[in-house]
């Protein structure tokens, strides 16, 4: 054969081989298009659309708290921010040097925002500041050609109307922190408020709402094309409260000379919380606005606990306001209101003596004179007899020595001591001597304000266990609703008792001997009951017995002792229950009488009068004159 | 011997007979294709002729002329020149060694007045019409001796290594296998291939180590591509869900959310099929192969017909690079290889790809006009 033709032969082999083969690979990619496209089609067609759609959350408005008379205790304001777009500024730090000269802007503002610019998308809004004022809004408006870039963005933000007054029952708002990542992808919105104390707290899913979503359409750089579908969330509930600002208000003017206290004013009836006071206070609006750490620090290292609500949170010995639930022990246990104790200043157990408030005595005491002159030796003779487990369960339960149930957080139990208690915390046994100092609500005996409340109420409503609480509706599943006389179980306490119990509290207040007879109401159907506390902080010496014992305003602040009271009014059929601490305020006849007294006789006015509008202000003034002296 | 008739009595062609030659069909072929990409091309403009589709359009249009002037010159003049232009696209790579442009971290072009010059390009074809004219020269007898094969290997070599030290790792596996290719085809015997091959994979692991990192991370990426997805991974990732989103008819003209939310990248250029199957589908798609696979099956017709060594291997390994360059896009864009920079001959956007595309349907042409033209073992026996 022809080399030449062996040559042309062997080309057309292989390019016949090598057009087939190409043939072939045509095919076998036809082949994987066919599975790309055909077979593997809807996953990939998912895909693609999970790359196209984004969905973004839209923050629901927060809901707003309100007073029972619908007055807004926590509402969103428009919040004006500046913002910077990169893209649209072109020459960032230019511009930020021209905003600079508009509005004040801190150097490490500016670097923030440089920072920022670096790390974020050149589409991407930055916030500069917010929190603007009106006049920097209208300034940056009036610069706005010289600005490039920068725009005005409304917000929301949480504001409290009321500030500090309303501070520790409503509590505040602020920013996510890590531990509060629930699986609610709201909480991940760059700038969320969630509650992080009080009833913004506590009812937090209640207020937050639930968001909304937008589906965008975006390009791979995350650019919103498009909106294609909205959503629209839930906006939070707006929640209304038992209290009355207007009584809250009057009582933090009414204390805002103490340095620490709290008060707290509930219907007896129905256990709704009408004031709930506690100083010092804090002002939420900082929280939500973001806290500098100088202002936390001041907080948390002022000497009278400002973030304490102590109303509910703080502890103390009840002091004589405790004799109540003594009393009630006593009579439950057997003893005859006519019981009657000599008290000649003191009590001798075994060779220990237990002093009297009254350095020389009271002479022949029964119940009720004990209640109203507050006689400690009569209710050293009583303890003794039944014994501190009989003096705790009476105390229990008048709803001492557990927590109240109010729907707030942080609330304290307080401490009701038993043998079996000691025994068990102390690994000590219980001594007679002991039995006497929970007698006088001293010694382990610890209690908080509201709990003070709680007992006065169950006494004065005819032994019913109401329970406080803060909202009025029924949120979160939880059985906090204004409910009706009928509906709140009974105690079973013999009303006989209870009748006695009373009038020795009408006599503390309304008899001439009675401890608090300065602070009493004088309008009749308004008129007052109550005791009156003296809660020991130190022991006093034998020494210092015997020289006399030193009053309260020429010690120390912290030494000095707290005034309580607990009273209720009007006296012919208690609607409402009142509970004072003035923490170191001295005695409580001098101290808390007359608070309790003002606010007894303003929530009277408040609710009694709401109908006929006619306010006279001049009222409180009145007793102005009588506090401190008693 | 009469003038215009050759050595062997075959008259020579006149213009007008060569023009009335001229194979239609095939430019009516590479019009399609061509005008296909200039769809693409607006369509990755969102719907704009520029800054893409009209400029391909109009280095079409020069390549069209070009192709045409190319097809209509003697075939012997090809042969001629053959080493004088493989030598003078050597000479451009050696230029971009020299004066080169660095762009996304390789030197791959030259500015040239008006026009940025990408000379890995015209190589590819050059070195087709070099070792056709070598392997033109040689006896299927001599073929079978080693020292033969010593000058082809070097013409192959020495672009091979330029365009490696760019670096530009695709090209050069292409160059090489371009070059093979017209080995496999002039009769170099099968059992050499596979001597190299096997010797190739014996350096496998030499090699990899004088990888680039990058290129290293192509392999790993393409191995796996849902390993890094927001990386390395992402094109091949992205391009898979865009054709595979396309579904059996696409979503349409100018619809294709992966092109046109920018999911997809280098949509214009090595990414264009897949903006073409994802907004026209499996049809779209298969028509496209269907087109290219009509020109490859052309090519071989015209081969066989040329009765001359030197035509059928210039035929046949213009259309084999042009395949080669489908298949590495087209598989890389599938998922099936890694990613290479490899354009889609007549549709990527490039204007030296384009007219180098063209200067080599200019010679298929021509075989097909020159195919009973007689050319001797030198191109001096044969001259015109």
């Amino acid at each position: 054969m022809k080399p030449e033709r062996t040559r042309s032969k062997t080309f057309t082999r292989r390019a016949a081989l090598l057009t087939g083969a190409k043939m072939a690979l045509l095919g076998g990619l036809t082949a994987r298009m066919y599975y790309l496209q055909v077979v593997e089609s809807e996953r990939y067609k998912m895909l693609a659309e999970d790359n196209r759609i984004n969905f973004r959350l839209l923050a629901p408005p927060r809901g707003f708290i309100v007073d029972r008379n619908g007055d807004y205790l926590a509402i969103n304001i428009q919040n004006y921010q500046v913002t910077l777009v990169r893209e649209q500024a072109k020459d960032v730090e230019e511009v930020l040097a021209r905003l600079a000269q508009v509005i004040d802007l801190e150097e490490h503002e500016i670097a923030k925002v440089l920072r920022e610019t670096q790390r974020r998308r050149s589409f991407v809004p930055i916030t500069v500041r917010d929190n603007l004022t009106w006049e920097e809004v209208s300034r940056i408006g009036v610069n706005a050609p010289d600005l490039p870039g920068i725009s005005i963005d409304v917000g929301q933000s949480r504001h409290y109307p009321y500030g500090p007054d309303m501070a520790h029952v409503v509590g505040y708002v602020s920013s996510v922190s890590q531990e509060d990542l629930s699986g609610d992808p709201l909480l991940e919105l760059p700038g969320f408020r969630i509650g992080k104390n009080g009833i913004e707290k506590r009812y937090d899913l209640a207020l937050r709402g639930q968001g909304g979503t937008s589906q965008v359409e975006v390009n791979a750089l995350g650019r919103v094309i498009k909106e294609i579908d909205r959503q629209e969330g839930q906006p939070g509930r707006e929640l209304k409260l038992t209290l009355d600002m207007r009584l809250q208000q009057m009582i933090a003017e009414r204390i805002k000379d103490e340095k620490s206290a709290a008060v707290v004013v509930m219907d007896a009836k129905t256990g709704a919380v009408r004031a709930l006071t506690s100083i010092p206070a804090y002002d939420p609006n900082t929280f939500s606005e973001g806290l500098s750490t100088k202002q936390w620090n001041d907080l948390v290292n002022n000497p009278y606990s400002p973030l304490t609500n102590k109303a509910v949170a703080g502890q103390y010995a009840p002091g004589s306001t405790f004799k109540a639930a003594v009393a009630l022990a006593a009579l439950e246990n057997g003893i005859s209101p006519d019981h009657s104790v000599f008290c000649p200043g003191h009590m001798r157990l075994g060779d220990r003596r237990f002093h009297c408030w009254k350095r020389y005595g009271h002479g022949h005491m029964e119940l009720v004179d004990a209640l109203r002159e507050s006689c400690d030796v009569w209710f050293y003779d009583v303890a003794r007899r039944i014994g501190v487990d009989a003096i705790a369960k009476a105390a229990n339960k008048l709803g001492l020595g557990a927590p109240t149930g109010i729907d707030l957080l942080g609330e304290r139990g307080g401490l009701i001591p038993t043998k079996q208690w000691k025994r068990d915390k102390r690994g000590q046994p219980w001594h007679a001597g002991e039995t006497l100092i929970v007698g006088i609500g001293q010694g382990y005996v610890l209690t908080t304000p509201l709990q003070l409340a709680v007992m006065t109420a169950r006494i004065v409503n005819g032994g019913k266990a109401v329970s406080p609480f803060l909202s009025v509706d029924q949120i979160d599943g939880r059985d906090a609703h204004e409910r009706t006389e009928q509906e709140i179980p009974s105690l079973n306490i013999n009303p006989d008792h209870l009748r006695i119990i009373m009038q020795g509290m009408d006599e503390v207040v309304n008899s001439p001997r009675g401890t608090a007879r300065r602070s009493a109401i004088k309008e009749p159907d308004r008129a007052m009951g109550g005791k009156t506390g003296t809660a020991q902080v130190r022991r006093i010496s034998k020494a210092e017995r015997d020289t006399g014992v030193r009053k309260s305003e020429e010690m120390e602040w912290r030494l000095r002792d707290h005034a309580l009271f607990v009273g209720y009014a009007p006296v012919h059929d208690p609607r409402f229950v009142v509970s004072v601490i003035v923490e170191h305020g001295g005695g409580g006849s001098s101290v808390a009488a007359p608070i309790a007294s003002d606010v007894l006789k303003e929530t009277q006015r408040l609710f009694f009068d709401e109908d006929e509008n006619a306010v006279t202000p001049t009222e409180t003034g009145e007793n102005d004159a009588n506090r401190r002296t008693g | 011997m009469r003038s215009g008739m050759s050595e062997f009595g075959v008259p020579e062609l006149t213009l007008q007979q060569k023009v009335f030659q001229i194979n239609w069909l095939l430019v009516l072929l590479v019009t399609s294709i061509a005008c296909i990409g200039f769809a693409m091309l607006y369509s990755a403009a969102n719907g704009s002729w520029s800054p893409w589709a009209i400029r391909q359009a109009s280095i079409f249009g020069g390549g069209v002329v070009l192709m045409l002037f190319i097809a209509l010159v003697d075939i012997r003049l090809w042969l001629r020149y053959a080493y004088v232009l493989y030598f003078l696209a050597l000479l451009a790579l050696v230029a971009v060694e020299l004066f080169g442009e660095e762009r996304k971290g390789a030197q791959r072009w030259i500015s040239l007045w008006v026009l940025d010059l990408q000379p890995s390009e015209p190589m590819k074809i050059m070195l087709v019409l070099a070792l056709a004219r070598y392997f033109h020269g040689i006896s299927i007898e001599d073929i079978g001796r080693p020292t033969v094969l010593i000058v082809p290997l070097l013409l192959v070599a020495a672009p091979a290594l330029l365009i490696l030290r760019q670096p530009d790792l695709g090209t050069t596996v292409m160059l090489i296998a371009g070059g093979g290719i017209m080995f496999y085809l002039a009769g170099v015997r099968i059992w050499k291939f596979l001597a190299v091959i096997a010797s190739v994979l014996a350096a496998v692991p030499f090699l990899w180590s004088s990888l680039h990192d990058y290129q290293k991370q192509r392999v790993f990426t393409f191995l796996d591509p849902e390993r890094d997805p927001l990386g390395a991974g992402y094109n091949i990732m992205q391009s898979k869900i865009a054709i595979g989103s396309g579904g059996f008819s696409g979503k349409g003209f100018l619809q294709g959310t992966q092109s046109h939310l920018n999911f997809l990248p280098e949509k214009q250029t090595d990414f264009i099929f897949t903006m073409l199957t994802e907004e026209f589908g499996l049809m779209g798609g298969g028509i496209v192969l269907a087109l290219y696979g009509a020109i490859m099956l052309y090519g071989l017709i015209i081969a066989m017909r040329a009765r001359t060594q030197f035509s059928r291997l210039l035929a046949m390994g213009v259309v084999s690079t042009l395949a080669l360059y489908v298949f590495v896009n087209v598989s890389m864009v599938l998922g099936l290889i890694p990613v290479v920079g490899a354009p889609l001959p007549l549709i990527s956007f490039g204007g030296t790809a384009m007219l180098t595309v063209m200067i080599g349907f200019g010679w298929l042409m021509n075989v097909y006009i020159h195919r009973e033209t007689r050319i001797g073992r030198r191109w001096d026996e044969s001259a015109p």
